[in-house]
């Protein structure tokens, strides 16, 4: 495989630690929190949050996983995977904080479906957004209130976060994309 | 995922095979790859429906138009709530009377339906292959919502998602067929939506329910069929054993007129599925019917209340089953 290593597996625990400890001190406890992950690779990444608050402060988050395949504004990209999975919101989120999590933050269309589908589940008292990575590149007024790591990147590169839980092992690379798509 | 562009997929991640469909005409040519993506997205639309308030704007700005030669309740319905479900604007037209017939005029019509907007046209018709004759003359999406006796895919697609939510993987499943084989489309799509899935499909039904090149004997029996091998049964009570699912279909009454059956009783004593039968049946079969129902002929009153009966649950099932088809052939046009 092409590409080289931008986040090794040590730097990728101690980012969602820090992540953790910064979602912690921000909102004051936990007691009204609720990690909402964005699927595919979000959803792992919320729980490690929710399990490392639980290892340093004791209090149980719940973790949600939101699939945003129903709300994006381009249905007819062929890039897009057709899988749908179904979006599970495991307590009320209304009055709550939902700090959104995903891999990679780059145009802010992702979370703009997200956000939308979150707003159709309730009425947070507020949406907070944690990736791990941020690649640039917006094309929305979204950002991130907390970073596992700013990585600048050109258009032609791709970010691939590869997580324990779904490829077996805890990388972030970043490859050149092969041509056109 | 955030990626605008997908990342090379890791080869320790299932690669997702493209949809790349257009039309839904018939389940004959579906691999077991595409029915899971189907199911798998009914499961996404479940959770909608099961939301406070169930609507997505998935489909915003397209439009879904039914277009019924034939008389339905739930295709209809649940095609309409699913368009509606997904944020599209749906329009129902009823070809009305029996004057609308093959040939320019159905050609006219979904072209008319087309210039007005159409995006997905969902269509039932009396004769088989009308909808292929529709899809080649337009460019919106043709689902096909019951031709004639040759296919009614949504239907299948909603009675294999029932029956995965009830016995998980359908490999190696018994599922047997009872009824007027010959003239039913809902059978047929069965038949290959399950065999797709892996599902062992037996046909039970009087000789002279079941089509001609599946009665055994018959010279026609012999030619290549227009259907995945299946077995044959003209026993119900041999057939239902050790069945996983019973499916009854709806007898039509015109087939006693055209002398296919003696009567009614003679039906409804062999052919009926009922407790007793059942019993022979795996415990807790599923008991299934497409619907409408004649109860006291083709299953009796109390099995189809019963607890073992998702007769109900499939009508359900129609409505999140037909948002994964309108979803997945609206997204699968560029």
């Amino acid at each position: 495989m092409n590409g080289h290593t931008v986040l090794s597996a040590d730097e990728m625990r101690r980012a969602i630690r820090r992540i953790a400890h910064e979602v912690v001190e921000r909102n004051g406890g936990v007691s009204d929190v609720v990690f909402v992950g964005m699927r595919t690779r979000g959803v792992p990444l919320a729980q490690r949050l929710a399990d490392a608050v639980l290892e340093f402060e004791g209090e149980a988050v719940s973790v949600g996983a939101l699939d945003i395949g129903l709300y994006r504004d381009d249905i007819s990209s062929k890039e897009l995977s057709p899988r749908l999975q179904p979006t599970e919101m495991p307590t009320d989120i209304d009055g709550r904080r939902v700090v959104l999590v995903d891999d990679v933050l780059y145009t802010g269309r992702s979370i703009r479906a997200a956000m939308d589908a979150l707003t159709d589940f309730g009425r947070p008292s507020g949406i907070q957004l944690a990736v791990l990575v941020d690649r640039g590149h917006r094309e929305l007024p979204i950002r991130a209130d907390y970073v596992g790591k700013n990585i600048p990147t050109a258009l032609e590169e791709d970010v691939q976060v590869l997580l324990e839980e779904v490829d077996g092992a805890d990388e972030v690379r970043i490859t050149r994309s092969e041509g056109e798509r | 995922m955030t990626q605008e562009t997908a990342p090379p997929t890791p080869a320790t991640l299932e690669s997702p095979s493209p949809w790349i469909r257009r039309h839904l005409l018939d389940l004959d040519d579906f691999t077991r790859d595409e029915i899971d993506t189907v199911l798998n997205t009914t499961d996404a639309m479940k959770e909608v429906l099961g939301r406070d308030v169930p609507r997505v704007p998935a489909l915003r700005g397209k439009t879904v138009i039914t277009l019924f030669y034939e008389s339905s309740t739930r295709t209809r319905a649940s095609f309409e709530l699913a368009g509606k479900a997904l944020g599209a604007d749906v329009i129902n037209v009823s070809a009305g009377g029996s004057s609308v017939e093959k040939g320019e005029s159905l050609i006219d019509t979904v072209r008319t339906l087309q210039a007005v907007g159409a995006d997905l046209l969902v269509m039932r018709h009396g004769s088989s292959g009308a909808p292929y004759l529709a899809a080649r003359h337009v460019r919106a999406s043709v689902i096909n919502a019951g031709d004639g006796w040759h296919a009614h895919p949504t239907q299948a697609l909603l009675d294999v998602y029932t029956m995965r939510t009830h016995l998980g993987d359908l490999r190696g499943r018994r599922v047997v067929i009872v009824g007027d084989i010959a003239h039913s489309r809902v059978a047929r799509s069965n038949i290959w939506a399950l065999t797709a899935a892996g599902a062992e499909v037996v046909v039970c039904g009087p000789l002279t329910l079941l089509p001609a090149g599946l009665r055994p004997g018959d010279p026609r029996s012999e030619e290549p069929l227009s259907l995945p091998p299946v077995k044959v049964e003209t026993n119900l009570d041999r057939a239902v054993e050790g069945a996983d699912v019973v499916m009854a279909l709806r007898l039509q009454q015109e087939r006693m007129h055209s002398g296919l059956l003696p009567s009614l009783r003679e039906y409804a004593t062999l052919y009926q599925v009922n407790e007793e039968r059942l019993a022979r049946a795996q415990p807790g079969a599923l008991v299934m019917h497409p619907g409408p129902m004649n109860e006291g002929i083709e299953i009796s009153p109390s099995l189809a209340t019963s607890l073992q009966s998702v007769i109900e649950e499939q009508v359900t099932n129609g409505v999140a089953v037909r948002m994964a088809v309108l979803y997945l052939l609206a997204r699968g046009k560029a």
